[in-house]
């Protein structure tokens, strides 16, 4: 399944010319291959050695060299007061991070998967999102809380949750959901870089995939801004919006349906919280059909969310219903079969976007 | 019942042929150690002479912490494998055995540590009920300056908190929080700290706030939640803040303060700081998971944080018997590692000497600090709470005119001459005429304006909460009869930027950062 992904990447990353951005730039056009697990490292490094204030926060993020390999190296260079191994307490080194931002450091707190953060919620909720606007101003909080999020593979219902929606309803927090290496590497340096409180979700499965970065990418100074996705593939018939893994998803349904006559248009969300209404809307202006892809939990989810926000602001430019792919309302199975069954898969979105322009029968 | 002391030197090994289950008899000495069950099976126990220096636990160097590592650095020690058997520096082996966990010494009887003391933890005092010095009593001078000080901050807390709840009553204001009872705990250890500590409360130590030199009328301001409020009228009466005391605003939620404090004392042991971190909690906050993360961090990262636990005896309406079964607080402190001591929270000299050393500990020595102040919650938990549901009306009498922190310290400053009837009179009326002139005034005044409500949520207001504040300002000034008449509606100010409709412009530290939708 991840080989034809990545194989999939692969092909597609060599037919297309990249975004306008690398095109204005005199750099080289054949661009490094990265993973996003290098991506993350990368930033993490970079982002330590520019501030001193920057600090690692996590079970396992030092000499394990974190859980996913994601804070490799850190340790060694920049030492146990930069890189903390914590006890098993989420509640505990989270309060602890949140104590050490209020004072003015900088902490990266690292969640083994954001399933655990549920042990510490209160404090990202009420004592990080809300200390700004509790403390008039007094108290920020420039805190990153980061880790996996939403399903991995055979790893069962408390493992794989999807808690984009759940923090992206929190006024205070900004919630972000890097889909590629560049993704990676911008929004968490943009998040490390901010004074708010950060939730930055990333996908395990992810980890291993790599993704060509231009040099411009790889420039310690590049930073994406927080609260504008990003029109990864470019289509005027249906508007397909995702985050994270299901950008990928979603890339290969718009290959599939290119056969069929049906030109679609990918939104990589890479920020829910704040959502890119205005990017969203005008591509819902232009193509009048959309489809929302998340693999979370589908009520109150993201994809209720966006559509939401569409029928408010753009309802006269809808040609049909507005499309919600989601994971199943269930607790995630195990067994392989049945977890493929409780994730969308490509066909789904594929069957959706058809059904947004009226090519199928229900 | 036996702990471990983590840098202890001797090593006493207790007499346990006689004892039984469940009941162990102490030696009079103060360090013992904790032992395992033995492997092999020797029938007789390990007696250690006094001067036997066992190596640290889990720590094979006992003075690599003062040789300038990092405390972290003891780890990359002690995953290595040890020894099989650590040998003792009289040259014996067996019965110690060099675990990962640390250095355990066997023992062939079966040993339960008993759940409840011999002898209970002692209590530290210097002032006996009447306010006199107890003879012997070990205690850190308070010049008269100082005392004069802390009493009278100690009688003006007790008039605010009566005036205050009597607003509440008359329903002036919504809600708020007593700290009867425990004056002594709010002003002593305020004293004994400086203003650069940064302090992390629960809810009932506005004391602090007020030894610091938050004014009256900023006390009532908050209250009113006025314009004047410097926490612009976001937060429930009594949930005082103030960055320019080092007073962290106060959060309803309890306890979650307590690891923030070790996070804050982390950082300024990383600042090289002359300074710690202090924070307060309740007897019921210590059974919250974060009391026990913090403890344990503070121990693990070495942080000079110090934690004031108030022992008043109940969490609304639980007690103390319903909400642990330990001997109080300062015990646990043991289990983490943590150097502990409890005190008469009602005695303030004992209070002030208390704190005074921790500080000096917590900050010369690195480490945290436990203080456990016994004490009586003489109000209600708080205006939503009757009391006298719970407990008897009998019982708050007494501990309000018999055991009050108050009298007790007038007494000792009257006997030193610091103090007499008619500086005490002039005082209580004088703090009561402030106050209530401060109510009218904080009571009269606006309220806070329209932005007010959407400003602080992230560092740059958002475009959509601009829009929003633009649109309540609009429905405001159309239909002005819906709305109350004291919210002021002025038109936003510049120092949050410009909303253009094609291009936010955010001025942001002085830069000016334009983004183009």
């Amino acid at each position: 399944m991840l080989g034809i992904v990545r194989q999939k990447m692969l092909e597609r990353s060599s037919k297309k010319i990249r975004p306008a951005v690398s095109m204005l730039r005199s750099y080289s056009s054949a661009a490094k291959q990265m993973t996003v697990r290098e991506a993350l490292n990368s930033a993490l490094h970079e982002e330590m050695s520019a501030d001193s204030k920057v600090f690692l926060i996590g079970e396992e993020v030092g000499e394990y060299q974190g859980a996913y390999k994601i804070t490799k190296g850190l340790l060694d260079k920049y030492g146990p007061d930069r890189v903390l191994d914590t006890p098993i307490t989420e509640a505990g080194f989270t309060g602890i991070a949140v104590g050490a931002a209020y004072y003015g450091l900088k902490p990266v707190v690292e969640f083994m998967t954001f399933n655990f953060s549920m042990q510490a919620i209160d404090h990202i909720i009420n004592s990080a999102a809300k200390s700004n606007y509790m403390s008039a101003g007094k108290i920020s909080v420039p805190i990153v809380f980061r880790g996996p999020n939403g399903a991995a593979a055979g790893v069962g219902a408390q493992h794989s949750q999807c808690y984009a929606a759940w923090y992206a309803a929190c006024p205070g927090l900004k919630v972000l959901t890097p889909y590629n290496s560049e993704d990676a590497r911008g929004l968490l340096k943009a998040a490390i870089r901010d004074p708010d409180p950060v939730v930055f979700l990333e996908n395990e499965l992810l980890y291993g995939e790599s993704f060509p970065t231009s040099d411009e990418v790889l420039d310690s100074s590049f930073c994406l801004p927080i609260g504008k996705a990003k029109i990864e593939r470019k289509g005027k018939h249906v508007t397909i919006a995702a985050y994270s893994k299901m950008v990928g998803y979603s890339l290969q349904a718009a290959e599939i349906l290119e056969k069929d006559g049906i030109d679609a248009e990918v939104i990589n969300l890479r920020s829910i919280r704040p959502l890119d209404r205005s990017t969203i809307n005008d591509s819902v202006r232009k193509t009048n059909r959309l489809v929302t892809v998340e693999e979370a939990f589908p009520q109150h989810g993201v994809g209720a969310e966006i559509c939401a926000c569409v029928v408010e602001e753009s309802f006269a430019y809808l040609d049909a219903p507005v499309e919600r792919i989601a994971g199943a309302d269930v607790p995630m199975p195990y067994a392989a079969n049945l977890e493929r069954m409780a994730l969308p898969q490509v066909g789904d979105i594929v069957r959706a976007a058809k059904r947004a322009c009226y090519r199928s029968v229900p | 019942m036996a702990f471990c002391s983590r840098n202890s030197r001797n090593i006493i090994i207790i007499n346990l042929l006689k004892s039984k289950v469940g009941s162990s008899r102490l030696m009079k000495l103060s360090r013992v150690c904790c032992y395992g069950t033995c492997l092999n099976s020797t029938n007789h126990c390990r007696f250690l002479p006094s001067t036997t220096t066992l190596p640290q636990l889990g720590n094979p160097d006992p003075n690599s912490h003062k040789k300038g590592h990092s405390p972290c650095s003891q780890r990359f020690q002690s995953t290595k494998s040890g020894q099989q058997f650590a040998s003792l520096p009289n040259g014996e082996h067996s019965q110690v055995l060099d675990f990962p966990g640390g250095n355990v010494v066997f023992s062939p009887e079966m040993q339960f540590l008993s759940e409840s003391p011999n002898v209970y933890n002692p209590c530290y005092r210097v002032l006996d009920d009447n306010g006199q010095l107890i003879s012997n009593s070990v205690f850190v001078q308070v010049s008269e300056e100082i005392a004069v000080k802390m009493y009278s901050n100690m009688a003006t807390l007790q008039i605010l908190d009566t005036i205050f709840y009597e607003a509440q009553r008359q329903g002036r204001i919504s809600f708020y929080v007593t700290t009867i009872g425990e004056e002594a705990i709010n002003i002593a250890s305020a004293a004994a700290l400086t203003s650069d500590d940064v302090v992390f409360p629960q809810y009932r130590e506005p004391g602090v706030l007020l030894w610091r030199g938050f004014t009256l009328q900023e006390f009532a301001n908050q209250c009113f939640g006025n314009k004047a409020d410097n926490g612009k009228g976001r937060q429930m009466p009594a949930h005082y803040g103030s960055n320019k005391h080092n007073y962290f605003t106060i959060s309803s939620t309890i306890a979650t303060q307590i690891p923030h404090a070790v996070g804050a004392a982390y950082s300024l042991k990383m600042d090289k700081k002359d300074a710690c971190a202090v924070t307060y909690f309740g007897d019921g906050g210590t059974s919250e998971g974060d009391f026990h993360a913090a403890l344990n961090f503070a121990a693990v990262t070495e942080s000079p944080v110090i934690f004031i636990c108030r022992n008043n005896g109940w969490a609304i309406s639980t007690p103390t018997s319903d909400q642990f079964r330990s001997d109080g607080i300062a015990v646990r402190g043991q289990a983490y590692g943590v150097r502990s001591i409890r005190v008469d929270g009602n005695d303030a000299l004992a209070m002030y000497s208390a704190v005074h050393t921790a500080r000096e500990m917590a900050v010369n020595e690195h480490r945290p600090i436990l203080i456990e102040a016994v004490t009586y919650r003489v109000g209600h938990h708080s205006t939503s709470d009757d009391s006298t549901k719970y407990r008897s009306a009998d019982e708050i009498e007494w501990w309000r005119m018999a055991r009050d922190p108050v009298t007790r310290f007038r007494k000792w400053i009257e006997t030193n001459g610091w103090w007499g009837s008619e500086a005490e009179s002039q005082l209580r009326s004088s703090i009561r005429n402030q106050l209530l002139q401060a109510i009218q005034i904080a009571e009269r005044a606006e309220k806070p304006p329209v932005k007010d409500l959407f400003r602080d949520v992230y560092n740059n207001i958002p475009s959509h909460l601009r829009e929003q504040e633009k649109l309540v300002r609009e429905t405001i000034n159309k239909h002005p009869k819906d709305y109350p008449a004291d919210v002021p509606v002025d038109v936003a100010v510049k120092d949050d930027g410009v909303s253009v409709y094609d291009v936010d412009v955010i001025v942001h530290d002085d830069d000016l950062i334009i983004h183009v939708r």
